[in-house]
């Protein structure tokens, strides 16, 4: 058959590439700068741009969709016209998902450290930026679609069925997890409230995890880890298996972030059992990767790209091992708000999703300036650095959630609790959050020493821009073999794999989330709980902007330990108007939501203007602007009827008597101040945050006996 | 669907999908011929379709 001359676009992945390192960098640079805040909370400045709560959104989606997402693009733009024998179908497609992702990216940066956010783990980002997200990602998959329908290999690659799952799974993830009432430019409300709000943003976070971090990566490995080995996957067969294994059963396993919450427990359960089963696909595919090795362990010695990518998918498969042991509801209950998940998820980050990007670039890039890499010695001082990196991150934080947990949980013999002070468990784990920082230092050097080598192999290289490839062009029809293997329906077909892949992970998703939209008594209605008055909502939504629910959970969980420390533990029934829900993952403070009435208003005015006057040692940042500045109450009456389309009860036409009463509150407090000898701004935003901090949990103390269970 | 009653059977509905899921796609697998395996698994490397580099010896 006659061969069709063309070429790959090697510009794209180049763009992608160096995309990848600078955010990178950046990423892990403001990583090391938050973990050095929870040593040392004077580098919070006192300036709100900077402060913790505002950059830890930042650091994760910076290293999620930009180090990580730019490095899937850079991967899959190179493996997937290789694999497909065909350049990409559109250069201009191509140029919009690179300038595209990147301004989302830029546009994050920005609106982040502005306070602008969801709140929603993982997709902080409010929904104008959503919408840029949606558009982009739409022009990534059809750019890959109309390659692959244009393609001169007729079989798909399994490391292509990986992409097509990414793709489809993102998309449905983030339309469904987004979906909020903007109420002015910047600013949106979760259409979904409480414990479904809590649900769906699980099932999206754990499966972002799933589709951006995992998938798209064990596509990449099944490309990369042959290429760099010069050898074919260990097992395709397995390869098959794997893959719908996984994107079946990993969509299920999202409630197991919420065990002992107010989710219902047949959710929670679910969760659980899935999560466990996810062991097996994972260590299948972790086992296939490090298998195709097999023979070549002396390549691994030699050749740092392989080093790379064995210690990946070895933390991928430690990360895999531990993920199903947290879902354990006996082990959860000691690692869940600790340090322990932040280790988990950096043995994750750092290790397979780090490493595997490293390992890919040291391979990719000399191959793209058709030269050798500039220096092997400098790249194996990476590898070793890095690891050791790895090693001083992920140790101290395992050290800190436990050591935190169990004093969280243990009692004197007279049966109170040992360390009734949460301040005391906090100073016993400084020294660990030190030398965590110390850990990111040296993984960041490593990726620095990197960025160094590239930059010298570049200079050394000689860009190829248009890599020349030929290959015959697929027959117009296909003739069947007599006996043909029944995956090659499906390897042929990239819209049934389109369609297949979604139904296998739509299943999960239904079969979850619409019990808990549906049943009534999921979540039990408590007549005591009212909706926020106009001042609290304000100061909910100076709570979400000060990203307060990265470091305070509002779930008191039905442990002894926990109600001795925090009082009753939280009902489904008293987050109904919580849009979104604030339940948070993580207790680097304390729990707040039973903190309402627990201290007078005095004593948060002082808290918030200098958290060591009223609790010596804490490693909160102060939040002085919020005294110093005015409220901005011109969107209240809109926010009010946005959340009166929400479902919440307020009378009609309330909105213009809101403002009134937000007044007179802000008022009652400042006067309640001034009696402690405060002399409050009128109006300042801190009176909102003390109105809804006040407020937190104390609906449910007026609500008749039956109704508390 | 309004009460919580009979919730049970979606757990044991989803075992059911992905149990009989899993099982017919590892009969499926097995039951497929060396030589397509052997194709698919060599398309990464640079070489004809067919043509053999370093296979797995099984």
């Amino acid at each position: 058959m006659e061969k069709q001359h063309f070429s790959y676009d090697n510009t794209i992945v180049r763009n992608f590439s160096y995309a990848t390192l600078f955010w990178g960098v950046t990423g892990m640079l403001v990583g090391l700068i938050i973990a050095l805040q929870l040593a040392f909370p004077a580098l919070n400045f006192g300036i709100e741009y900077i402060s913790f709560g505002r950059l830890r959104p930042l650091h994760t989606n910076a290293v999620i969709f930009a180090f990580v997402g730019n490095g899937i693009f850079a991967g899959v733009y190179y493996s997937l016209q290789r694999l497909l024998k065909a350049r990409m179908y559109s250069d201009l497609l191509s140029k919009i998902n690179f300038w595209g992702w990147q301004l989302i990216i830029v546009s994050a940066v920005i609106s982040l450290p502005l306070g602008y956010t969801t709140s929603k783990e993982y997709a902080e980002l409010e929904w104008p930026i959503d919408i840029a997200i949606t558009i982009i990602w739409v022009v990534f998959g059809w750019n890959m679609f109309a390659t692959i329908l244009r393609r001169r290999e007729r079989h798909l690659y399994v490391a292509v069925w990986f992409y097509i799952a990414t793709f489809i799974a993102i998309a449905m993830l983030h339309l469904v997890n987004s979906f909020e009432l903007p109420v002015s430019f910047m600013k949106s409300y979760s259409w979904y409230a409480g414990v479904q709000d809590a649900l769906v943003q699980w099932w999206y976070g754990h499966n972002a995890v799933a589709f951006f971090l995992t998938t798209p990566y064990l596509g990449l490995m099944y490309y990369f880890i042959p290429k760099a080995a010069n050898r074919p996957v260990y097992s395709y067969r397995l390869s098959i298996i794997h893959f719908w294994a996984l994107i079946f059963l990993y969509i299920w396993a999202g409630p197991h972030h919420l065990l002992y919450t107010a989710l219902p427990d047949w959710a929670q359960s679910l969760g659980t059992v899935f999560s466990i089963m996810l062991l097996a696909p994972s260590w299948g595919g972790m086992l296939n990767g490090l298998l195709t090795l097999r023979g070549a362990w002396d390549k691994v010695r030699e050749d740092p790209t392989l080093k790379f990518m064995v210690v990946a998918v070895t933390a991928y498969g430690m990360a895999t091992f531990e993920g199903p042991l947290l879902s354990l509801k006996n082990v959860n209950a000691i690692s869940h708000f600790t340090d322990w998940t932040v280790a988990h998820v950096h043995v994750g980050g750092l290790g397979w999703n780090g490493f595997l990007t490293f390992g890919i670039l040291y391979w990719m890039i000399p191959v793209l300036f058709r030269t050798k890499l500039y220096s092997t010695k400098l790249a194996n001082l990476h590898f070793w650095i890095g690891t050791l990196g790895i090693l001083f991150y992920a140790l101290p934080m395992y050290w800190a959630g436990l050591t935190q947990s169990l004093m969280w949980k243990e009692f004197t013999a007279e049966g109170m609790l040992a360390y009734p002070n949460f301040m005391e468990t906090v100073t016993q784990i400084k020294t660990m959050y030190a030398l965590r920082s110390f850990g990111g230092l040296l993984y960041l050097t490593g990726a620095v020493i990197m960025v160094v080598n590239f930059i010298k192999t570049i200079r050394q290289g000689d860009f190829l821009a248009n890599e020349e490839a030929e290959a015959p062009a697929l027959s117009a029809t296909y003739i069947p073999h007599s006996k043909d293997h029944w995956h090659r329906w499906i390897e042929r077909k990239p819209v049934q794999m389109l369609v297949l892949s979604l139904i296998v992970v739509g299943i999960g998703g239904v079969i979850e989330i619409m019990p808990t939209f549906l049943v009534k008594s999921n979540i039990p209605t408590i007549s005591s709980v009212k909706p926020y008055t106009p001042l609290e909502l304000e100061g909910r939504d100076l709570y979400i902007r000060e990203g307060c629910n990265n470091c305070h959970s509002q779930m008191v969980r039905p442990f002894r330990s926990e109600t001795e420390r925090y009082g009753e533990y939280s009902k489904a029934g008293e987050f109904v108007y919580d849009h979104p829900h604030l339940w948070g993952s993580k207790r680097t403070g304390p729990d707040l939501h039973r903190v309402g009435g627990k201290y007078p208003d005095s004593w948060h005015y002082a808290h918030m203007l200098d958290p060591e006057t009223m609790s010596p040692g804490s490693i909160m940042p102060s939040y002085p602007w919020m005294i110093e500045r005015k409220l901005d109450t011109s969107k209240t009456p809109e926010k009010i009827s946005a959340m009166r389309t929400l479902g919440v009860p307020y009378p009609e036409g309330y909105e213009t008597k809101a403002l009134a009463d937000l007044h007179k509150q802000s008022e009652k407090i400042r006067s309640g101040l001034k009696k402690a000898k405060i002399e409050a701004m009128k109006d300042a935003e801190i009176l909102a945050l003390i109105a809804y901090l006040q407020r937190l949990g104390t609906d449910i103390k007026s609500a008749p006996e039956s109704e508390k269970k | 669907m309004d009460t919580i009653d009979g919730i049970d059977i979606y757990p044991v509905i989803s075992l059911i999908i992905f149990f009989s899921f899993f099982l017919i796609l590892t009969i499926l697998v097995y039951s497929s011929s060396k030589k397509h395996i052997e194709y698919m698994e060599g398309l990464p490397l640079d070489t004809e379709p067919g043509e053999k580099t370093q296979t797995n010896e099984k």
